[in-house]
């Protein structure tokens, strides 16, 4: 007889390494997907769970993420023809951000690199990437990368008192990781990699471990952190924190290269405002000629940081000259009111040749069920809506 | 260190051609060749004491107009007449074919081969005038290369509506199809598809390519009729070296080039100059190769010198060769059933279906069980190639993996060999006695020999997608490549390979603009 | 003797559909079908109590939506309901596909992740390729070499939709529409397996193997039908393919159309030059100022049309038509639901589609032996059970399976069909099936086993070819049926043709049928009542 079981554990939501302890405190029991895994929406609330990443500290889950391990003799030549920036510059021990394109300079996806040792590299982001990678590897001799996804488990740590609760870990030394550094310490029998990095714009690490040691880290940070509010958090958190930050979200601001059916659904690094990790001094990196094509003429769209007058959020707002709103010039790719700045903010893809002229969102909401527009003024922001200076210092401020 | 205006990487015609009108146009010109003597595939070599042969083993579209812009007369090439093609039959009732006219076939098929070549000459006559031309990108094109589009479809156009409907039918049709609607012999079926589907990795019964590179191969002078130069092929190659050479090349045989030298800064790539294995090392404002796309961008640019995507593309780009190459050193002239005098190009394929089954074989990595064979005996129009009275057969066998099930053992190749020469024995009886040496080349042995990846004739499958604006892959088919600099003249860039020369010249022209 | 405005030869899918069209713009209609039932090889059929076949068709891709709604076949009962799923088997292996796609990213994963992530990457580009070409299944193909300007508009604007594509993916598309599936995957997938349950797309119908070049395009053909916007999901009529077929009959008769069954076509008349009706095989004439044949591009020309009212050229065109069958079919009624080996045991699977013999090699293999005129030992099967989720095909608690099998050839080497190699290709099916299924044998109540030879027979498509001619590159677009005959209308004046054998060629869609009515309607200044697709959407 057939059964309503699906009887293969393959196919069902896997569990995070840190899933046990998430469940315990989970009030809402939200779960939504990423990368195969079971991914928190929330705890308790998202706005309560943003207060906590901005006012004491908080973890969220990024097992799901997906982290391959490149290694060999040509590990560095095959990452530094994959990526932008230059990665013959990495220190070992130092993370960097990078994004990697493809052969038209189109965003495939943007992630970490970490140099872990001296012919080894630890690379993550957001979505699976092996088959690209693969396609990367061609023709080097000596550089192999494996998808450790699975196997090992990570947790981003992130808020004001998160340095304070590392040091109450007994994490010794740590007050000298400056921003994207990278630290081991021994964790029971195994070690733990701490690297200064996050997504939240807040002092905040990132916490790596084997995934069968994930729940004592759990426990041996959420027992130092206790006095510190230390709180799980979801994706609705993040969001909103990442936002303020002015970062970018895959899906939101960008669509991955190789997975747009049109060639123009896509985005450049400058269209992204990412400029900045292109590195033209570097002769060899995929992308490369495309891009510099773009860069004589400039990207058609750039992704901007809006601030819109009133109190409504713009989600899916779109932007105009005029404020007739009869020449469209861009459209918001994600918005939110941010309690911290008290503003309505948004990252909004506009194109160049209008962003330093008037802007103008037609905001649509909500109220009991019935539509409402109105039309915004919005005022470019070149800063990100929300950089603490504590976030940078280092050590950092105990608490 | 020496510094070039241009170094040609390989002696084959195409490298020779390219290195001959740019010498003339006053540059300094290197040319390398890895091995001992020019040619490449069209170089001749000692394979039993005193007889001589090439790999390619006669000529069929080697372009007039190159022939006289390097003056090639004069070095002592003189094109050969048409020989006839001939399907063999083992009862002796073969099948001859010479220019419009069909012997051996019932008036009925021979009434349809008039019309049947005229028609395959006129489609031919479109793309003929494109072989000699740097196809351009689409998008943002020129004036000059919007005029060169518009021509290719007036060029359609003009043949007529009845005309061109019909092409457009019969372009992608399968050759045994095409063989099918207009004839009914069996043996002039399959001799005259074998110009569809020889070097190819397709078969009969395989649509959309085959019909193709028989309307690229009737482009040459004679309608793609085969000849062989009276001083054989070697009289060629000795013209293309004595052009270049008196243009003022300099041609360097055992000089293997290691890497293409390529400097990086914020300009991005740059081709300058080669490292030959040696370890001695030339400079040159530009460096153009005859190497097929997979050697020359992976093994002598390196991966790392090109994009991702671009990489992929030519790995994934049909290189394998499934032609052998056999060479029978005879004591005597060959005789064959039916034949006066073994002068034509002889073909053994009883049906197009026995070509269908060799490659059913090959496909899955085995040798065939009925091979297919076209042959000439060369030494018929050089003397030099065999002693006295003595003869040289060459023959192409298909369809041969290179990557043989179990690998090439010496027992294999001796199987196959037998095979063949059982196959030939059918139609020449006599011949067994008259072997005095031979040698079988599989296409790996083409690879590791000359330098060619997979033994592949025309170095990358001709296909409808590796043609024209697509040879060998989009950003290098206009014979630039992606690494300023570097150039392509091989089989690989449009118009595609034979010995034909057009690469090496359109490459030329390119550099020269 | 009353005189219709049209005859349309042949009630299969097509011929409904120009006939509900002809009949909406107003013209008085009649269609004559030869079988006792409708259908052609759209069809429902009992042939034992209480199991309903699709004995012929079985899966539903390519109706286009807009013709389903505009004809209202809903309000006639039609539904179609997507499959969820696969199954596929091969090399004494199962694996399998979910509806979900995080289900079926952590089971795609959980067996290789690179293709996994490859499947992206895959459907993607499919995706675009799709969307080009379906934009020209509503629409007549221009002729290319025509200098009338509708021709020209047409072709500027399929330029203009393939330029859209930007000039990389125009290379793309060419290397796409050229080359063998294998090729394609290759550049994907590393998994034998899955690239084979891939490339069956590409050989289905059609006799070519995975690795010839052109069965990419076939794959395209294939997977470019969509249900309710999902491209490349495939759905099963509920009631059986019949149901599309009553449907269309339905809005037929509705809008004045006369059905006729059991009135086979002997001949077409033709009066100076012009079609002017057809004599049944009983002697009976019908009259009618047009004549539409829905019948393939052969059985029309050298069966139906006396040859000496044709132009030579299109009787050897006719007569050259390539139909190569390929495909067989053979249905079961079950006892039970099989349990295959290796498969997992949910119902988000058993409404799926099961594919056996997915191997690159015995697919091919099996095309080698249908080259030699013979069936394979294994071959490539496609099955679908409907019964799990469609309980009006099957008595409660018993199951029909669909099987189609590819190659079965048309012409045998040793001699022509006869009942005993039919059954004994049967058992080749069974057994095959066994493989997989240990106990499957026990389940059958009841089988019909048919071959191109009981295809061709009874539904009258010449070689048992499905798609009424091979959608090879010779014979697709502007080449089908014939260059210069691809708009509809044939060499003898008032005679169209709008069965498969034309653009856009074979699947259940109704496109053929319904653009063949536009341009009749053209032809007789009547206004168009033939909607345009509606996946304008890109």
């Amino acid at each position: 007889m057939t059964t309503n079981q699906l009887r293969y554990p393959d196919e069902e939501l896997r569990h995070s390494p840190f899933h046990e302890r998430m469940v315990a405190l989970s009030a809402r029991d939200s779960w939504s997907a990423w990368n195969g895994y079971k991914l928190a929406n929330n705890f308790y609330d998202g706005e309560y769970e943003y207060f906590c990443i901005r006012n004491m500290c908080g973890t969220y889950d990024v097992s799901p993420m997906q982290k391959y391990e490149i290694t060999g003799s040509d590990a560095e030549r095959m990452l530094d023809r994959l990526v932008t920036r230059d990665i013959t510059k990495l220190r070992e021990d130092r993370v960097t951000y990078v994004v990697w394109c493809t052969d038209d300079g189109r965003v495939i996806d943007d992630g970490t690199i970490f140099k872990t040792g001296p012919q080894k590299y630890m690379l993550t982001c957001g979505s699976p990437c092996i088959a690209w990678f693969r396609k990367a590897c061609f023709g080097y001799k000596d550089v192999d990368v494996k998808d450790v996804s699975d196997t090992i488990a990570g947790l981003a740590f992130q808020g004001p008192t998160s340095y304070s609760v590392l040091k109450a870990m007994g994490l010794d030394g740590v007050e000298t990781l400056k921003p994207f550094g990278i630290m081991n310490f021994p964790f029971k029998e195994t070690e733990l990699m701490v690297s200064r990095t996050g997504f939240t714009g807040d002092l905040g690490y990132e916490l790596w471990i084997d995934a069968e040691h994930a729940l004592d880290l759990w426990d041996a940070l959420y027992a130092a952190g206790e006095d510190y509010g230390i709180q799980p958090f979801g994706e609705e958190a993040l969001n909103m924190a990442r936002m303020e930050a002015g970062f970018i979200m895959p899906y939101m601001e960008f669509a991955e290269a190789l997975k747009t059916v049109h060639f123009e659904h896509d985005q450049t690094p400058a269209e992204l405002g990412l400029d900045w990790l292109v590195d033209f001094k570097k002769p060899r990196f995929n992308g490369r000629a495309a891009l510099l094509k773009e860069k004589e003429t400039g990207p058609k769209y750039t992704l901007c940081k809006l601030d819109i007058e009133g109190n409504k959020p713009a989600e899916g707002a779109e932007i105009y000259s005029d404020k007739d709103c009869a020449n469209q010039i861009g459209y918001v790719t994600s918005a939110m009111w941010s309690p911290v700045v008290k503003a309505s903010i948004a990252l909004a893809m506009i194109e160049t040749k209008h962003k330093d002229g008037d802007l103008w969102a037609e905001v649509y909401y909500y109220k009991e069920l019935r539509p409402y527009k109105k039309v915004a003024k919005c005022t470019l922001q070149n800063k990100p809506f929300y950089a603490p200076p504590h976030a940078k210092k280092t050590p950092p401020d105990p608490f | 260190m020496q510094h070039f205006d241009t170094i040609i990487i390989g002696a084959g015609h195409n490298g020779l051609i390219c290195a001959s009108y740019l010498a003339k146009s006053g540059q300094k010109v290197l040319v390398l060749e890895a091995s001992d003597r020019v040619g490449g595939l069209a170089a001749s070599h000692e394979f039993h004491p005193g007889f001589k042969a090439s790999i390619a083993q006669s000529i069929n579209q080697f372009s007039s107009k190159i022939a006289s812009d390097l003056n090639l007369a004069s070095h002592g090439y003189t094109p050969g007449e048409a020989m006839a093609t001939i399907g063999l039959s083992a009862d002796g009732n073969n099948v001859s074919i010479n220019g419009d006219t069909v012997t051996g076939v019932s008036d009925k098929d021979a009434a349809s081969y008039k019309k049947y070549r005229k028609m395959m000459l006129k489609y031919s006559g479109v793309l003929k005038p494109f072989s000699l031309k740097t196809i351009p990108r689409i998008g943002n094109n020129s004036l000059a290369e919007m005029m060169l589009f518009g021509k290719m479809g007036l060029g359609l156009r003009m043949m007529g509506k009845e005309d061109m409907q019909e092409f457009m039918r019969m372009v992608t049709l399968p050759t045994r199809d095409l063989m099918d609607e207009n004839f009914d012999s069996e043996v002039l079926k399959a001799a005259l598809c074998w110009d569809g589907v020889a070097g190819s990795t397709n078969a009969p019964r395989s649509p959309n390519h085959s019909v193709l590179m028989m309307l690229y191969r009737m482009t040459g002078d004679h309608g793609g009729d085969h000849s062989l130069p009276s001083g054989g092929i070697e009289s060629l190659v000795t013209a293309l070296e004595t052009a270049a050479e008196s243009a003022g090349a300099e041609i360097r045989t055992s000089a293997a080039v290691k890497q293409i030298t390529i400097d990086g800064d914020e300009n991005g790539l740059k081709a300058s100059g080669i490292e030959l294995a040696s370890g001695e090392t030339f400079t040159a404002d530009r460096v153009v190769s005859t190497a097929d796309p997979k050697t020359t961008f992976f093994d002598l640019a390196g991966v790392d010198n090109l994009e991702i995507g671009f990489t992929n593309r030519v790995n994934r780009l049909n290189t394998n060769g499934y032609v052998a190459k056999l060479h029978l050193a005879l004591s005597g002239l060959p005789e064959f059933n039916g034949l006066d005098q073994p002068d034509g190009r002889m073909i053994i394929a009883p049906e197009q279906d026995t070509i269908e089954f060799a490659w059913d074989d090959a496909k899955y990595g085995d040798a065939p069980e009925n091979p297919v064979i076209e042959m000439v005996i060369p030494s018929l129009s050089d003397s030099s190639m065999a002693p006295d009275g003595q003869h040289v057969l060459s023959a192409n066998v298909m369809y041969v993996p290179g990557n043989l099930n179990g690998g090439w053992t010496d027992e294999a190749r001796q199987k196959l060999l037998d095979r063949v020469i059982d196959e030939i024995a059918k139609y020449a009886p006599s011949i067994r006695g008259q072997i005095v040496g031979s040698e079988l080349l599989t296409p790996a042995d083409i690879e590791s020999n000359y330098g060619v990846t997979g033994g592949h004739w025309h170095h990358v499958e001709f296909s409808l997608h590796t043609m024209m604006m697509m040879r060998p892959t989009y950003e290098a088919a206009q014979y630039k490549t992606p690494i300023s600099g570097l150039y392509l003249a091989g089989a690989g860039s449009h118009p595609g390979g034979g010995l034909m020369g057009g690469p090496g010249h359109n490459a030329a022209h390119e550099i020269l603009k | 003797m009353k005189k219709y405005d049209a005859i349309v030869i042949g009630a299969g899918h097509n011929g409904l559909t120009n006939a509900a069209y002809l009949a909406k713009a107003g013209l008085d209609v009649v269609v004559l079908e030869k079988n006792e039932y409708i259908g052609g090889a759209a069809v429902s059929r009992s042939l034992t109590e209480g199991f309903t076949y699709s004995n012929c068709s079985y899966v539903c891709s390519m109706m286009r939506q807009s013709l389903h709604r505009d004809l209202n076949l809903t309000k006639y009962g039609l539904r179609i309901v997507p499959y969820v799923g696969q199954m596929y088997f091969g090399n004494g292996k199962c694996k399998w596909g979910y509806w979900n796609p995080d289900v079926e990213y952590n089971n795609a994963r959980s067996r290789n992740p690179h293709d996994a992530d490859a499947m992206a990457r895959f459907f993607t580009d499919l995706n675009r390729y799709a969307q080009v070409i379906r934009k020209t299944l509503l629409r007549t193909p221009p002729n290319p070499a025509s200098m009338k300007p509708r021709d020209i508009m047409e072709i500027l604007y399929l330029a203009k939709e393939f330029w859209k594509l930007g000039e990389k993916e125009i290379y793309e598309y060419i290397r796409f529409f050229t080359m063998s599936a294998v090729e394609f995957l290759d550049d994907y997938f590393d998994d034998d397996l899955l690239k084979a349950s891939l490339a069956s797309a590409g050989i289905i119908g059609t006799a070519v193997g995975v690795h010839s070049p052109g069965s990419a395009y076939i794959l395209l053909h294939h997977v470019m039908g969509d249900v309710d916007g999902n491209v490349g999901a495939w759905g099963l009529a509920r009631g059986g393919m019949g149901a599309i077929s009553n449907a269309l009959a339905g809005a037929a008769t509705d809008f004045g159309a006369e059905i006729r069954t059991n009135a086979p076509v002997a001949e077409m008349i033709v009066k100076g030059g012009k079609a002017a009706g057809v004599i049944l095989e009983n002697g009976d004439e019908v009259h009618a100022k047009i004549v539409v044949s829905n019948l393939d591009a052969k059985r029309t020309f050298t069966k139906i049309v006396n040859k000496e009212d044709l132009p030579e050229d299109i009787y050897n065109r006719a007569k050259n038509f390539k139909f190569r069958g390929s495909s067989g079919k053979v249905n079961i009624a079950l006892s039970g639901l099989p349990k295959f080996t290796g498969a997992p045991d949910n119902k988000f699977l058993n409404r799926a589609g099961v594919m056996f013999g997915c191997s690159l090699k015995s697919m091919e293999k099996a095309f080698d032996a249908w080259k030699r005129g013979k069936w394979a030992d294994e071959l490539y099967i496609e099955a679908v059970i409907p019964s799990p989720w469609d309980p009006t095909v099957a008595p409660p608690g018993q199951h029909w399976m669909s099987t189609f099998i590819q190659y079965c050839p048309a012409n045998l080497a040793d001699g022509p069909w006869t009942p005993e190699k039919r059954d004994a290709f049967g058992e080749t099916v069974i057994s095959n099936i066994e493989r997989y299924c240990p106990n499957f044998r026990d389940l059958i109540v009841h089988k019909e086993v048919r071959t191109p030879h009981e295809i061709e027979n009874e539904v009258g498509l010449t070689e048992g070819n499905i798609f009424q001619g091979e959608l090879t590159i010779d014979q697709l677009l502007f080449n089908r049926p014939f260059p210069g005959y691809a708009q509809y209308r044939m060499p003898i004046k008032n005679m169209y043709m709008c069965g498969s054998s034309t653009h856009p060629g074979g699947g259940v869609s109704s496109a053929c049928g319904a653009n063949a009515a536009r341009e009749i309607l053209k032809d007789l200044g009547k206004t168009n009542v033939v909607p345009e697709d509606d996946c304008n959407d890109d």
